[in-house]
């Protein structure tokens, strides 16, 4: 994870939206393309006013949201960091792109800002139901990876490390931000460029005709020099070979969709983050993520008062699921509480790693209104 | 901006509300930007409003504290300005007991309590400024007198640095105008604000 290395840098009073904007551009982002849609445009104005004030940046509006994927995996290929941002209806939108960036490997950063759907639903109200849209919204067996932020510092970090994450394993990340966490206003620290590990793809060390734009590494991530670099490149949709031509051979087939996964999967340690709290002694332990676990950091605070041994586990990586981080909880916690702006969604899969040594209670809310922290501390006093 | 000596604050809570078009979010983000950036306070500014630009209901709450603030939204507000009759009807509730009401008495003819500050703020931009659009910075220049944790120089830095040069002298005009009404017609101040109950 990104984080700063020493303590210095200006200080602003900021939107959760406007602290992305400054965590794209620590990380190098010099592209975007996207469409404006309530809660996410601020970050589409930011970018708009910033972007092109650096040395090479791009901004475009685009016509709509499935355009906008197209236009950020286009400028991926050509070797720049980009992203986009959206709400609930552009995401859907973007879903069949998002699709051909993991088949293409695309190193790119969608931030999707949830609002009350489905639909239309909600535009200026938050919601967190886009959650397993994130992680299965495209078809087809993929994998991507999910990240969350919760407070204002926050989403500059989880900005920079979506970029970093994006670069490292050559796929799509996708930062889900909710209504509340884009619009509240903080102070915020802007690091220094320097402070922060700033990662950058692969290049190519062989010459242009040995390169095998898919083939196997080690770490199952191909090098990817920039279109028009003078490596021959091919990329398509269709499960291809190494070389990136359509196959329809088992072995490749196989061997493609297995290095897909596997190169993301061997490295759960570096990408499954999140922030305990709390936690060495707790018996029950809340897990939460977005602008809700800050309702829960209160709730357990005043748990804690009230003689409850009490814990939070602030989710920051929601996919691929953060399973150790849950099982080390085991020996001394029985309860796990999920609260959660939606039907149930993350608590899916806390009981999907359950394998009985936990009691799962869920708190569901879908009318638009944040989960107070009287609503947790509700639940965590009743034994 | 320099940095200035701060009272202790423990989750002191303002909720701003009124209608949408009233300048609530922008009067929110130069108070917040203020508190935090000028007096080092802890300080979330959260917003609420519906779909509409204009008109419908739009409320700004600030969390003030010398501490980190974990939940950014109000629970029990301390101080309440209610710009327009619908939001002082739905927030009032709100309210903590011993907090203080502020109500733009233009526009809010039915105030469900006797004990408040009022201000015709409405009316002030209109008859004093000609420029209704400065209604919010009148709110701004009245909670400024009535906060003692904010410093009017503060606010005025922080105002001149949020808005564009051209509409800058009428803001600051609008700011004293707010002060300087509040002085004279504030009288039944609250001595101990309830600052110090909540936990965080």
């Amino acid at each position: 994870m990104a984080k700063p290395k020493k303590k210095s840098g200006r200080e602003i009073f900021a939107l959760g939206a406007e602290a992305v904007v400054e965590g794209a551009l620590l990380a190098g982002c010099s592209f975007y393309a996207g469409y404006p849609i309530t809660p996410s445009s601020e970050i589409m104005e930011g970018m708009a006013s910033r972007l092109p004030g650096t040395s090479d940046g791009v901004f475009v509006q685009m016509e709509d949201e499935i355009a906008s994927m197209g236009a950020v995996i286009g400028a991926s290929l050509a070797g720049r960091k980009a992203m986009t941002a959206t709400s609930g209806p552009g995401f859907s939108l973007m879903q069949e792109f998002i699709g051909y960036g993991c088949m293409i490997e695309a190193p790119l950063v969608i931030v999707n800002v949830m609002r009350g759907g489905p639909s239309t639903g909600l535009p200026t109200s938050p919601a967190q139901a886009d959650v397993q849209q994130a992680r299965w919204g495209t078809h087809g067996d993929h994998s991507v990876i999910v990240l969350s932020a919760s407070d204002v510092q926050e989403c500059l970090a989880m900005t920079v490390t979506a970029f970093n994450f994006a670069e490292r394993y050559r796929t799509p990340v996708i930062l889900l931000l909710d209504e509340i966490t884009a619009h509240t206003r903080e102070k915020i620290t802007v690091p220094t460029p320097d402070s922060f590990e700033i990662l950058y793809r692969l290049q190519p060390s062989m010459p242009p005709e040995w390169y095998k734009p898919f083939e196997e590494t080690v770490r199952g991530v191909p090098p990817m020099p920039p279109l028009g670099a003078g490596y021959r490149y091919h990329v398509t949709g269709l499960t291809h070979d190494p070389l990136g031509f359509p196959t329809q051979r088992p072995d490749e087939i196989v061997a493609l969709l297995e290095r897909q996964f596997r190169k993301i999967d061997q490295f759960f340690f570096d990408i499954q983050l999140a922030d305990e709290i709390e936690t060495a002694d707790a018996e029950i332990v809340v897990v939460a993520y977005g602008s809700v676990a800050r309702s829960a950091q209160l709730a357990v605070a005043q748990a804690r008062e009230k003689g409850v041994k009490a814990g939070l586990l602030k989710l920051k990586t929601l996919f691929p699921f953060p399973r150790t981080k849950l099982e080390r909880l085991a020996p001394h916690c029985k309860i796990l509480v999920v609260p959660e702006m939606n039907m149930g969604q993350m608590s899916r899969e806390v009981k999907r790693v359950n394998t009985g040594q936990f009691a799962v209670r869920t708190i569901n809310r879908v009318d638009g209104q944040i989960i107070t922290p009287a609503e947790i501390l509700k639940v965590l006093r009743r034994r | 901006m320099k940095k200035q000596p701060q009272i202790q604050l423990d989750r002191f809570e303002i909720c701003l509300s009124g209608l949408g078009g009233q300048g609530v979010q922008t009067l929110g983000k130069i108070l917040g930007q203020a508190l935090a950036l000028g007096h080092s306070y802890y300080v979330t500014q959260t917003q609420s409003y519906g779909p509409e630009a204009r008109g419908g209901a739009s409320r700004s709450d600030l969390v003030i504290s010398s501490h980190p603030i974990s939940y950014p939204k109000t629970d029990k507000i301390d101080l309440l300005v209610a710009l327009s009759q619908e939001a002082c009807n739905r927030y009032f509730g709100l309210l903590k007991p011993g907090g203080a009401l502020m109500v733009n008495t233009s526009l809010v003819k039915q105030i469900p309590t006797n004990r408040f500050l009022g201000l015709p703020f409405t009316d002030l931009a209109q008859d004093r400024l000609g420029l209704p659009q400065a209604m919010n910075t009148i709110v701004l220049g009245a909670i400024t007198f009535l906060l003692p944790f904010a410093k009017r120089t503060v606010i005025k830095k922080s105002l001149e640095e949020t808005l564009p040069a051209k509409i800058r002298p009428v803001n600051v005009k609008a700011l004293n105008l707010g002060h300087r009404e509040a002085e004279k017609r504030f009288t039944d101040l609250p001595t101990q604000w309830g600052g110090e109950e909540s936990g965080d």
